[in-house]
């Protein structure tokens, strides 16, 4: 058998880490009940893959392989400890199943991994975490590293999060059709906070983004009949077509000033074809409303060309599916400029005075634009102060004093 | 697995034993529970002003009146059921009357 180069052994084995890490560990999960095993054995399997691979080559199906590696882990490590009933019966299961499956169709467990991860009975930032750890296969210090936690403390929740699973009897299947509208809402909020995490990120939190991408893709790849899935896929992929025009030398570039030729029309491209294979589904939501939005920005020429009227319209209908006051400060823009500057100007006044958003940068922010607009300028500079104390990055800073100076 | 749940509210109504015994909710309840398997046991908690509670710290026996928690919503009664995981114990929960008016909370035995 001859010797695989390991830069090709090296790259076959990030690929499978990148593709096939949530499935050997929620196929494991699924065979042992034991999280912790599954975690370790999957581990350990990449691990071997390494040295195996450059000794025998790359195998036809490294999935597959990984899977079998990682299941023969564990059937060794039961065997070392069996203690309880539990663990006989555990390892009577893993020493049923087939070595290769035998036919091209494994099934995946990944759905029932996602669905437990994102369980309403496990505190949300811990479905976060466990989310990023068995299924995006991030480290616990790279998790920690990105929601700028200490690595004990990420650890305890992970470790508190799993035994909340198996303590209080959280079953690991995806959930019957009565629960699985809200339940999917939980898993898409998981993965959109994943993404978002990333979005305004410079640095290693960038990877994020990506993870939450990647995660969309599989779960719409699992589940192709769920519209709000490529909803929310699509939305990603619109935003994150935009990144990279947001910031011009540390300060915030507003929509309108964007440079559009910056924009990746490749993902562009993607995204709406993604938006309206969920819209020709007929079944509307929140993530589909969002996208629609942001395609609409995203496939305007120019700034002066966006359909402003069809905007105030997704807003008011996304207000319906899902109310916020952050909504209702959006529809007041896109209306401010479909019907005119004063027109919006009253709905942020009348969102101002309710207190719903206080303390809400965006607020004063809007206002001063608005103002500004109108030339209303001292106003304008009250308000760009006002939203100056509050603003919490950066750019955003940087972006808001540059307007006061130019007023 | 074994639930018990914790029933609670915040007593501002507290029907009587016989509302309770004719309310048609509750009577799907226990519908339910039996065809579950039946309950464990379970009981009904007088008022919390009728409630005192004991600790003892360094040896030594102290009774205070009320509750052991400073909370807006108290126990008011628990139930001892057999479910097949969490899912199904909260759809169970869910059916109780109190979780419309209090909240049931859900709590695995140590088995």
């Amino acid at each position: 058998m001859g010797v695989t180069a390991p830069e090709t052994v090296r790259a076959a084995v990030d690929a499978a880490y990148r593709d096939e890490w949530g499935q050997v560990v929620a196929t494991l999960i699924g065979l042992t009940g034991n999280w912790d095993v599954a975690e370790d054995c999957a581990q350990e399997a990449f691990a071997a893959a390494l040295a195996t691979w450059t000794r025998d080559g790359v195998p036809s199906r490294p999935g597959a392989w990984l899977t079998t590696a990682a299941r023969h882990r564990a059937i060794d490590q039961l065997r070392r400890d069996t203690t309880g009933a539990a663990k006989v019966r555990q390892l009577a299961v893993l020493e049923r199943v087939p070595n290769e499956p035998e036919s091209e169709e494994i099934p995946d467990e990944r759905l029932r991994l996602i669905f437990t991860c994102c369980h309403p009975a496990l505190p949300f930032q811990a479905r976060v975490a466990l989310t990023l750890r068995t299924l995006a296969g991030l480290s616990t210090g790279e998790i920690a590293k990105a929601f700028l936690t200490a690595e004990p403390t990420m650890a305890q929740r992970l470790v508190r999060a799993k035994r909340k699973i198996v303590e209080a009897g959280i079953p690991y299947r995806v959930p019957p059709a009565e629960l699985l509208p809200r339940r999917l809402t939980a898993v898409l909020a998981v993965l959109y906070l994943i993404f978002n995490e990333g979005y305004d990120e410079q640095d290693g939190r960038r990877a994020l983004a990506a993870e939450g991408i990647h995660l969309a893709r599989t779960l719409a790849r699992l589940m192709p009949g769920e519209p709000e899935v490529r909803g929310l896929l699509a939305l990603m992929l619109l935003l994150e077509a935009r990144r990279a025009s947001r910031t011009v030398d540390g300060v915030l570039v507003t929509l309108e000033d964007q440079d559009r030729s910056r924009w990746d029309h490749a993902l562009i491209a993607e995204g709406v074809a993604t938006l309206d294979e969920a819209l020709a589904m007929r079944r509307f939501g929140p993530y589909q409303v969002q996208a629609a939005i942001a395609a609409c920005h995203a496939t305007a020429p120019d700034a002066d060309a966006t359909d402003w009227p069809q905007i105030a319209a997704l807003y008011a209908e996304l207000a319906r599916l899902a109310p916020s006051p952050v909504v209702d400060l959006s529809r007041a823009v896109a209306i401010a400029m479909a019907e005119g500057i004063s027109v919006g100007l009253a709905l942020v006044d009348e969102l101002a005075e309710s207190g719903r958003l206080d303390g809400y940068y965006l607020l004063p922010a809007t206002r001063a634009d608005l103002l500004r607009r109108e030339g209303r300028l001292t106003e304008a500079a009250t308000a760009y102060e006002e939203a100056l104390e509050l603003a919490p990055t950066d750019p955003e800073r940087r972006y808001l004093k540059a307007r006061l100076c130019s007023l | 697995m074994k639930y018990v749940f914790l029933i609670c509210d915040d007593e501002t109504t507290s029907p009587s034993m016989e509302e309770i015994r004719t309310d048609p909710a509750f009577q799907a309840y226990d519908t339910e529970v039996d065809r579950r398997g039946g309950s464990f046991g379970g009981a009904r908690l007088r008022p919390v002003a009728a409630a005192t509670t004991v600790r003892v710290r360094d040896g030594e026996t102290m009774v205070s009146d009320g509750p052991f928690a400073e909370t807006k919503d108290f126990v008011g009664g628990i139930d001892i059921v057999e479910c097949a995981d969490l899912d199904d114990a909260l759809a169970l929960a869910a059916l109780h009357p109190y979780a419309s008016r209090g909240c049931i909370e859900v709590r695995p035995v140590w088995e």
